[in-house]
């Protein structure tokens, strides 16, 4: 075995990984005492509250705090003038988590109080008054296109001149062909990805299929609110508690907003109640750290729910045109799409990579993306799950769902006819090195749910989904105990069970057992800088710097033993846990274990330690195929999921439990999409289903077991050829409940969600359409 | 010399070219000879790009050796969920 | 407002506190006596991770008012384990891998058990339904609802025993049907 820790050996053979132990964490959970994000408390905390703009678009005229101030019991009353910029920052987050000038959207911060307890907070927030002019809004992204939309940056995006421009005629729907005017000031952004000639490519066509499609905005719907606990000390020294993604960002966002050393500010990351890319960004912890500072005493602040749906990301809502041609037997020969995405009263929706991997399952010649960024008066967009690709991609397998039918094909046949597979030129750009598209269409197939029998009212749909999986920054410590246990210290925030995983890539890499690591998740003065735990990329970086870590650890052991022995260090290997002579002529000496070494380490030189930093790349993409079976009820619209099939490639299974843990979840993250999920805006731009009654998620009643199979094709960039699994499973189920429900009833959904007074309102279409 | 390709935004803002060729025995070497070679992008390069070599995509990596080999596209920098 | 002194029981214990009238049993739970085990994911009602019994009732914790539970007895998830031995429930969630992010599995337990207090016999139908009061946003249910109806066999198996130990005592436990989705908001 290589122990040169920068060797990458793709290693097929395992003990510990692909089992399923109890996860190390899992004793904490399931008896409550795990500690949330709201769990901490200091001595001496005050209530911090934020007081938060009614309105979708207005001019903040003044701001009076002094009654609110004069209140007994309040401590601290911040507005913007006591977040002053600070040269470098983010602006666009500074604005985001407190108005300067302008309230952007319903439920934008405006001001915040510290209180001795939640009820004297409250009352002071009554107190503060508000002077607001209110100003025309736009939360439609289509609207917010149109020449005569209010505009919300005045000057700051360059005007986009549509007449010289592909695709113009579906940029603002059809209406506004004619008359798309270079003044377009909410466009933050336009994108163009693809190679060939798709005009001449539609040439070949024997059928064409082309439509618009809209998805309305959901929100990642964690079940714990943002909270967090912040104490700023006299001298400047600042300690954050709060569950969050990204501990590391946090710290270094706070810092450069407030205008702190980044050494002055420790963050630890509490156990975090679900993210799904909801808590990658700051909301609340710069308030938290600016009252703090401010009143002198530790503050914390925790989200109710209506907060957390009117002033944390949602994803993107999307109006997209999606066009592809085929030949007689399926092939595609060209393809082109027009993504527009509104991101909030901020530039940075997700339609760069919404636009990326639209087509990114197919072999394609000619393919052409346009994408559109667009700002519009809703709070500011945070990544959800493979941000950007669910909407693109249920339009594009919408289409080919229609072309499947139109050519007589089968829905999984086509797919293979297209797939991409290594060697493909993606539509983005790169060339796909191994991928596991074509096994998972394959698998899927071959499963028993694709040959089930369909009744009445029942239809099947197929969808497969795409995403590129990130690496990033990662730091792993693991120090040897004395008794020969490890303590392993990870910098990524463990969401679905990760520390399992690393310890059991730990486990093997060592040859011990499972229960001998212990992972614990440090803080921020503990470990260099890690990412966000984000876009997949956990298990697959933390993982590779734990087996770094590890092997860098086993090199030290070897070296102890060697020295034990008296023999040249490369005269040793690691092997089932000790250190052996590397063969016969090194000498014969009985095996060292770890438990051996480890009690000997002070008297032959010390502690042992090993740890790994790195900018880890090489990260997988992963690709799913999913097929649901649904039941429409032709009377109400009401539908039922029958069966629900994921098959997705994870490269390597680390603890299958979770894999599928992942599949599921976002499976049904996205059921809960097509089905109930939206952003409900009212006529006066406030947001009309603040809270878990009205924003009806997907309830345990609504959905059937979901059945899973794992494909492990490797990824080479991964010494067990992991890739990340988190975020493919989000992807095609919005296209694949929709192929269903068409090919239950014959009407196809082309906006989001399905409601059941939609579905009533397209069968009423059809039968009209028919009499 | 060093054949990069250019995805998404950064085609509009080199003026409709898609494909350059620059000097360079790494990412950081070759963004900042492209930087040279077409002004216009240098504010997005200073943004942050991904790097896409031979189909794995590097956000960061600004040491990662390049050849003229390799296949290399210039993309956005991406963020996930 | 002046603050209300309340007697109550929880988790067998008899305990004292003081709240003032606005606040529910969740607030008291986790500010004033330091339970933060149950979680509060909306403070309405809707999320089901704020799950307590009182008096062997399921409810949510956050629509109870603190002031009103002197002389009840309240279970949350502190008193489910005995010791440190876990609730067949808590050791089959780890099991089966049924908690992610792990902040709904307070609840979920606590509502779990309930049920098959109830009901040691359910159909994965009637666990979906006595569930549907708790939202899950990590797991899409499957893991849970698995190791809640492999609980329910071994609990149907270790009674079957016990049973048949002692033939006296043989009485099966009636599996009663369980009351629909919603009979625990109608608290
Ligand atoms: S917190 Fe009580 S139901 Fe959500
Ligand atoms: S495990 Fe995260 S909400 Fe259920």
């Amino acid at each position: 075995m290589p122990l040169d820790a920068n060797t990458p050996d793709l290693r097929t053979e395992f003990k510990s990984v692909g089992t399923r132990p109890n996860r190390p964490d899992g004793v904490d959970k399931v008896t409550g005492r795990a500690r949330f994000g709201a769990d901490f408390a200091l001595p001496g905390q005050l209530t911090g509250l934020i007081l938060r703009s009614p309105h979708a678009h207005a001019k903040i005229k003044s701001i009076d705090t002094s009654a609110a101030e004069a209140l007994p019991g309040v401590k601290a009353v911040i507005t913007y003038k006591d977040i002053p910029e600070q040269e470098g920052c983010d602006k666009d987050v500074l604005v985001n988590i407190m108005a300067r000038g302008t309230a952007l959207y319903d439920g934008h911060a405006v001001a915040a109080v510290a209180a001795v307890d939640a009820s004297v907070a409250r009352k002071a927030l009554k107190l503060i008054k508000v002077d607001y002019k209110v100003l025309k809004h736009v939360t439609d992204v289509d609207e917010a296109m149109k020449p005569d939309a209010p505009v919300l940056h005045p000057g700051r995006f360059d005007p986009v001149d549509f007449s010289t421009l592909e695709n113009a005629a579906h940029v603002s729907g059809k209406e506004e062909r004619k008359t798309a005017t270079p003044a377009h000031s909410n466009i933050a952004g336009r994108y163009v990805f693809g190679h060939g000639d798709p005009d001449k490519g539609f040439k070949q066509a024997d059928v064409i299929v082309e439509h618009e499609f809209k998805t309305e905005a959901t929100h990642q719907g964690y079940i714990e609110p943002h909270a967090c606990t912040a104490s700023v000390s006299s001298d400047g020294m600042a300690e954050l508690w709060v569950c969050t993604q990204g501990p590391f960002m946090v710290r270094d966002v706070c810092a450069s907003l407030l205008g702190m050393d980044v050494s002055r500010l420790r963050v630890t990351p509490s156990e975090i109640g679900g993210g799904f890319g909801g808590k990658t960004t700051v909301f609340i912890e710069p308030v938290a750290l600016a009252l703090s500072r401010k009143a002198g005493k530790p503050v914390k602040v925790v989200m109710s729910r209506s907060e957390v749906f009117r002033a944390t990301g949602p994803t993107s809502s999307a109006s997209m045109w999606v066009k592809i041609g085929a030949k007689k037997d399926g092939t595609f020969v060209a393809a082109d799409a027009v993504l527009k995405y509104q991101g909030g009263a901020f530039p940075g929706s997700p339609v760069e990579m919404g636009a990326m991997c639209a087509f990114a399952c197919y072999d394609l010649k000619n393919v052409r993306i346009v994408g559109y960024d667009v700002v519009t008066n809703r709070p500011k967009q945070a990544a959800y799950r493979a941000p950007g690709a669910p909407m693109s991609a249920f339009a594009v397998e919408g289409v080919i769902g229609e072309i499947a039918d139109k050519l007589g094909m089968d829905a999984i046949d086509i797919r293979l006819k297209n797939a991409a597979k290594e060697g493909t030129v993606s539509s983005y750009g790169p060339t796909f090195g191994p991928v596991g598209l074509v096994e998972t269409l394959e698998a899927a197939k071959a499963h028993k749910n694709y040959k089930v029998k369909l009744g009445k009212n029942q239809g099947r749909g197929v969808a497969s989904g795409f995403w590129f999986n990130f690496a990033g920054n990662t730091c792993v410590s693991i120090n040897l105990n004395v008794d020969g246990t490890l303590a392993l210290a990870l910098g990524t925030v463990d969401i679905g069970g990760s520390r399992a995983s690393m310890c059991l890539m730990a486990a093997e890499e060592l040859g011990i057992s499972y229960e001998d690591v212990r992972a614990v998740i440090a803080d921020t003065s503990s470990l260099g800088y890690n990412d966000i735990s984000e876009g997949s990329r956990v298990t697959f970086s933390s993982g590779l710097a734990t087996i770094k870590a590890v092997r860098d650890l086993k090199v030290r052991m070897c070296g102890r033993a060697a020295k034990i022995w008296g023999i040249p260090e490369d005269a040793v290997k690691w092997e089932n846990g000790a250190a052996h002579p590397a063969g016969s002529n090194a000498g014969n000496f009985p095996p060292l274990s770890i438990k051996e070494i480890a009690a000997q380490a002070s008297a032959t030189g010390g502690p042992l330690a090993g740890h790994y930093e790195i900018n880890a790349e090489g990260a997988g993409p992963s690709f799913a195929t999913h097929v649901c079976d649904v039941e429409v009820d032709p009377d109400t619209g009401a539908m039922k999921v029958l069966r629900y099939l994921v098959v997705q490639d994870a490269g390597k299974a680390i603890h299958p439990s979770y894999v599928e843990g992942q599949f599921q979840g976002g499976a049904v993250q996205g059921i809960g999409w097509v089905l109930n999920e939206e952003y409900f805006y009212g006529k006066d731009g406030t947001l009309q289903n603040a809270g878990f009654l009205d924003y009806r998620v997907p309830v345990c009643s609504d959905v059937p077991m979901i059945d899973t199979v794992i494909v492990e094709v490797p990824n080479p960039g991964h010494p067990y050829g992991v890739r990340g699994v988190g975020e493919t499973s989000i992807v095609p189920p919005l296209a694949c409940v929709a192929n269903a429900v068409s090919s239950a009833i014959g009407v196809r959904a082309r906006t989001l969600p399905m409601s059941p007074p939609r579905v009533l309102a397209a069968l009423e279409g059809v039968a009209a359409s028919k009499a | 010399m060093l054949k990069v390709k250019l995805g998404g935004t950064l085609v509009n803002k080199a003026g409709g070219r898609t494909e350059f060729e620059v000097e360079g025995a790494n990412i950081m070497q070759m963004l900042r000879n492209l930087g040279r070679t077409c002004p216009e992008l240098e504010p997005m390069l200073q943004k942050g790009v991904s790097v896409a070599v031979d189909g794995q995509i590097y956000r960061d990596a600004m040491l990662q050796p390049l050849g003229p080999e390799n296949e290399i596209i210039l993309l956005p920098r991406m963020a996930g969920g | 407002m002046s603050a209300v002194h309340v007697s109550t029981n929880i988790n067998g214990d008899d305990v004292e506190f003081v709240c003032r009238p606005d606040e529910s049993l969740l607030d008291v739970l986790r500010d004033r006596l330091g339970m933060t085990g149950s979680k509060e994911g909306c403070g309405t009602g809707d999320c089901g991770a704020c799950s307590v019994e009182l008096d062997g009732r399921l409810v949510c914790s956050c629509l109870v008012m603190g002031a009103e539970v002197g002389g009840h007895k309240i279970e949350t998830i502190e008193g489910m384990a005995q010791g440190d031995k876990l609730h067949p429930l808590q050791q089959k969630f780890l099991e089966h891998a049924a908690l992610q992010c792990g902040i709904c599995t307070p609840g979920f337990l606590v509502a779990a058990r309930n049920l098959l207090e109830r009901n040691n016999d359910p159909t994965e139908t009637e666990v979906r339904y006595w569930l549907a009061g708790n939202l899950c946003r990590c797991t899409g249910y499957d893991k849970i609802v698995r190791a809640v109806l492999d609980t329910a066999k071994d609990m149907r198996k270790s009674a079957a025993k016990s049973s048949a130990k002692k033939p006296a005592a043989k009485k099966k436990a009636a599996p009663k049907k369980t009351a629909k989705k919603g009979a625990r908001h109608a608290a």
